[in-house]
């Protein structure tokens, strides 16, 4: 709550209205970076329509001297900059906090709270006056209101003239023009409202070894370090921004040098089902390939992931999931595609995935995907969501290890062949459930059919019954054993605590933030979030180890629960539900109310708490 | 049992080509289809062109959808590397696989069924791409596998083995190929080796894609009268348009293209396509010519064979994508990795 008798520096929230295609997003950037830049934790969602121009679009800034940066619906100051939608926004502010709203035309009267105090500025009519031409007034408009935040929060302006000199050096106009916008809203705020509010910003240190970057950019940057050479993609919200990433990379990273080519091929398919078709033959011929894709393209791509498992093609998808079924909401965050992955296609199949929490692991586990799949020679996929993929998260800054190699699996060189007598393409020549394989144009003793229907472990196709066994078993084996592979789980034990909570993606930031609000409640509770699958022979020992673990996910039908219930063996009766699936981002209260309810149901709530 | 192979037993007398292979030496694993079936035909045709253009079998990739067509590619050149993927994908397997190793010579072996219905969209963006790969559609208008549907490519009134009439309009693949901009466009039939050997040379060495479309009589299920791809109507109704002989590079050009009726066309790679039109004034550099020649013969109930549309300087996807020369399977790692200098650098640009 805000509040005048609390210190509220550098731990508030504030959301920002306006209407998609008016240029808010850069303003929204500038707001990030002035505060990220004054050295304080800073997180940002942005709320967007599945539009192009004219509809709601919303920015939520956290800022929390402690790190907590997973989302929190308790807004202290609203930006109110679309009428539309005055009504919606005026009411989400907490009780004791600030609307800033364009005064250029009145406020309805209804719509005034007494608990909350109201910025009128005439934005609108300000820039009217100082700028020329409507589509220039309309994006300093937005500028304006950074300006009238700077004032009233206490934000460094010589941060924000810096910022923008970096950012417009070859169009110094342009500098002067927002800066005048940024003056407009910072002097009205100044004169007019006492400043700053008591929820403000104070300089720490807390950011230096941090960077800004969404889940998309970080993922399509491993790709281009672990050396991935073909991508192949289908539009699709939020998924595109991966392959856009990954172009962008490739042009400033894959040039020859000498002759200025690509050392790289992107194809924009014709479709999903085109895009992992593509991605299996460029891995069949020994390239780095991936695919970027959500829901409805991962439904697509089944019946190629059945080939790529069965025939044994390594390939990499990254799923990065919206709010299903069907289109369901393309611009809403959800992880409801985990049974679709991790048994994708028809038959008996199991995948192997991998489960990043925020743009860091994206970037790590990019890399990792390419090398588990060239060693299990099988497809990876690397399962986020739309808050990962697309908004702005603060992380530890990314780094490489020189050393790395990368892992090119079981692959024999001509050298190999020719010193074979013979080869047979899915013998388990190591006793590891992994064969041997070849690549086209390499040598013709490494020739053999690459096929989907029926062959036994010399490749050949059969339709015997111990023979297809033979093969289908071995490679059941080789994925049960990528399990020791795959990252695992990230725990916290908490000491003698009765009660586990296993969670999975993005959902961590707000879980550990709740598993504090907890304890500080003396409910203790030891956390593991599961980042790869098949699950890791801890996961389901941990759930045993407790007398209750919360399974907390973000889907309606609890698909990571039942997955645990199904995979590691441990008893469903241990594990209870906490689930949220809205469309936006998991917030620490929705896993302190669920973990509270499940307690109370089961009567373990200590008296006088929660 | 494509995995039975033929003795390898040589007669020292065999032809050899410039690499000192036999023809022997390219084919594949014994046929399962049906005796009399155009398909192998196809496969030997196949077989002679490659042996003939001295192409190193390892140095091929095989590629293939689902069907009957589809298992051929199991019967030609055991030395290669072969993938028989899902039902009408094919062109995106190769797609991907000509992308990571542009070396390779690609075949690709598809049937009406494959191309023509549940592979359509993928048949289409591949001639987009001008993927570099030969793709042969063996059309026998029915599905062979589930027993005589009728296919996408069957005429309407041909009549099915059981006596149903096919009231659906066909795709033409000529056509339908020529109209989204494919640049080696060609009709054979399977039975008539003569002239399919030249075009599937000329189809190999044309750099982007190069359809196919061979009929092949489905002796099983579509072989019988009232139908349009039968043998006998094939011989009856098909004509060739233009005769086609392919000189590959370095071979001493006869006295024959200097012959007035005579157009030579040099490939990418100084080999020469050359045509003599059959039919009066038919122009096979000339795409709406082409396509509106093949409306009229269609609209004849003529089949027009021969290589009719040739594009010879058309840029492949590798041009368009504007990538390297060298196959990007070849590029050592650490061409492909910026390095932890530049990764420090670019995240300035971050904060």
């Amino acid at each position: 709550m805000a509040n005048d008798d609390i210190d509220r520096a550098n731990d508030f929230a504030l959301k920002i209205g306006t209407v998609n295609g008016t240029g808010s997003t850069s303003a929204n950037a500038m707001l990030m970076q002035v505060i990220f830049r004054m050295g304080v934790p800073v997180s940002g969602k942005n709320l967007f329509p599945s539009n192009i121009q004219g509809l709601p679009t919303w920015y939520e800034i956290r800022v929390n001297k402690h790190g907590h940066l997973a989302r929190t619906p308790d807004f202290d100051v609203m930006v109110a900059m679309n009428a539309e939608t005055y009504a919606r926004d005026i009411e989400e502010v907490v009780s004791g906090g600030y609307v800033i709203y364009d005064s250029t035309h009145p406020l309805d009267e209804e719509l005034m709270r007494d608990d909350v105090t109201f910025f009128g500025v005439p934005f609108a009519k300000m820039c009217l006056e100082r700028f020329k031409g409507a589509r220039v007034r309309i994006l300093m408009k937005n500028i304006a209101y950074v300006g009238t935040l700077a004032a009233l929060l206490d934000m460094d302006v010589d941060l924000i003239r810096e910022m923008l000199a970096e950012k417009f050096a070859s169009k110094p106009k342009l500098i002067d023009s927002n800066m005048q916008a940024i003056s407009l809203g910072y002097d009205y705020a100044r004169e007019n409202f006492e400043c700053p509010l008591p929820v403000r910003m104070e300089p720490m240190d807390a950011t230096s070894d941090s960077v800004i970057l969404t889940g998309n950019t970080a993922a399509a940057l491993g790709c281009v370090y672990a050396g991935a050479t073909v991508g192949a993609w289908y539009p699709i919200t939020p998924a595109t921004s991966i392959m856009d990433a990954f172009k962008e990379f490739c042009g400033r990273f894959r040039k020859d040098p000498e002759t200025g080519k690509n050392l790289y091929c992107i194809v924009q398919a014709e479709d999903e089902l085109a895009a992992i078709g593509i991605v299996i033959g460029a891995s069949w011929c020994g390239a780095r390939a991936f695919t970027n894709t959500s829901g409805p393209g991962l439904s697509l791509m089944n019946e190629f992931l059945g080939l790529a498992y069965y025939a044994e093609v390594p390939a990499v998808v990254f799923d990065v999931q919206r709010a299903g079924p069907s289109t369901g909401m393309p611009t809403r965050t959800q992880q409801g595609d985990l049974f679709t992955v991790v048994y994708a296609s028809h038959g008996d199949t199991k995948h192997i995935a991998l489960f990043p929490a925020d743009p860091e692991e994206c970037f790590y586990f990019a890399v990792s995907a390419f090398d588990i799949a060239e060693r299990f020679q099988t497809p990876v996929f690397v399962v986020s969501d739309l808050d990962i993929g697309m908004n702005d998260w603060m992380v530890p800054r990314l780094e490489w290890d020189e050393d790395y190699t990368p892992d090119r699996g079981k692959v024999l060189t001509a050298k190999d062949l020719e010193a074979m007598e013979v080869f047979h393409r899915y013998e388990d020549v190591d006793g590891d459930g992994i064969p041997y394989r070849t690549l086209p144009g390499v040598h013709a003793k490494g020739a053999y059919f690459t096929r989907g229907s029926g062959h036994d472990r010399y490749g050949r196709y059969t339709e015997d019954t111990e023979a297809y066994k033979d093969v289908v078993d071995r490679i059941a084996r080789k994925i049960e054993s990528a399990a020791a592979a795959v990252p695992e789980p990230e725990v916290r034990m908490a000491i003698d605590a009765p009660f586990g909570l296993v969670t999975i993606g993005a959902c961590r930031g707000a879980v550990l933030e709740a598993l504090e609000q907890l304890e500080a409640d003396d409910i203790e509770i030891s956390y593991m979030r599961v980042r790869g699958f098949p699950f890791h022979p801890s996961v389901g020992q941990f759930i045993n180890d407790h007398e209750i673990t919360f399974v907390v996910e973000q889907n309606r039908d609890g698909q990571l629960l039942k997955l645990l219930t199904v995979e590691t063996g441990a008893s469903k009766d241990k594990m209870t539900s906490v689930k949220y699936y809205g469309g936006f981002s998991l917030s620490a209260h929705h896993v302190v109310q669920g973990v509270t309810e499940a307690l109370e149901r089961a009567g373990r709530v200590p008296a006088g708490k929660v | 049992m494509t995995y039975i192979t033929k003795p390898a037993v040589r007669h020292p007398a065999l032809e050899k080509n410039a690499l000192g292979l036999t023809r022997r030496d390219y084919e594949g694993a014994m046929s399962t289809l049906c005796a009399g079936c155009g398909h192998d035909s196809i496969t030997a045709s196949i077989i002679q062109a490659f042996f003939e253009l001295a192409i190193p079998p390892h140095r091929a990739a095989k590629l293939s959808g689902i069907g009957c067509s589809s298992k051929a590619t199991a019967y030609f050149m055991n030395e290669a590397h072969g993938f028989n993927g899902v039902h009408g994908r094919m062109p995106a397997i190769a797609t991907g696989a000509n992308a990571a190793n542009r070396d390779l010579v690609y075949i690709g072996i598809s049937g009406d069924g494959d191309s023509l219905s549940i592979g359509l969209g993928q048949l289409c963006h591949a001639i987009r791409r001008n993927v570099n790969m030969l793709y042969v559609l063996e059309n026998n208008g029915v599905y062979g596998l589930t027993k005589g549907q009728f296919s996408a490519s069957a005429d309407v009134g041909t009549v099915s083995k059981r006596g149903e009439v096919n009231r659906h309009g066909p795709i033409d693949p000529v056509s339908l190929a020529l109209t989204v901009g494919a640049t080696f466009v060609a009709r054979s039939f399977s039975g008539d080796r003569k002239q399919l050997v030249p075009i599937l040379k000329a189809g190999l060495t044309h750099r982007g894609f190069a359809i196919v479309d061979v009929i092949s009589p489905c002796v099983t299920f579509n072989d019988h009268e009232g139908s349009t791809k039968s043998y006998a109507h094939t011989r009856t109704h098909s004509y060739e348009v233009v005769q086609t002989d392919f000189v590959p590079l370095m071979t001493e050009i006869t006295a024959e293209q200097d012959r007035d009726d005579v157009t030579a066309v040099t490939m990418h790679d100084g080999s020469t396509v050359m045509f003599r039109s059959v039919a009066e004034d038919y122009d096979p550099t000339d795409r709406d010519a082409a396509l509106s020649f093949l409306r009229a013969s269609q609209a004849k109930g003529e089949v027009a064979t021969g290589l009719l549309y040739l594009e010879d300087s058309s840029e492949d996807m590798h041009a368009f994508e504007n990538t390297v020369d060298r196959p990007l399977v070849d590029v050592p790692f650490g061409d492909l990795c910026p390095g932890s200098a530049t990764l420090e650098e670019l995240q300035k640009e971050w904060r």
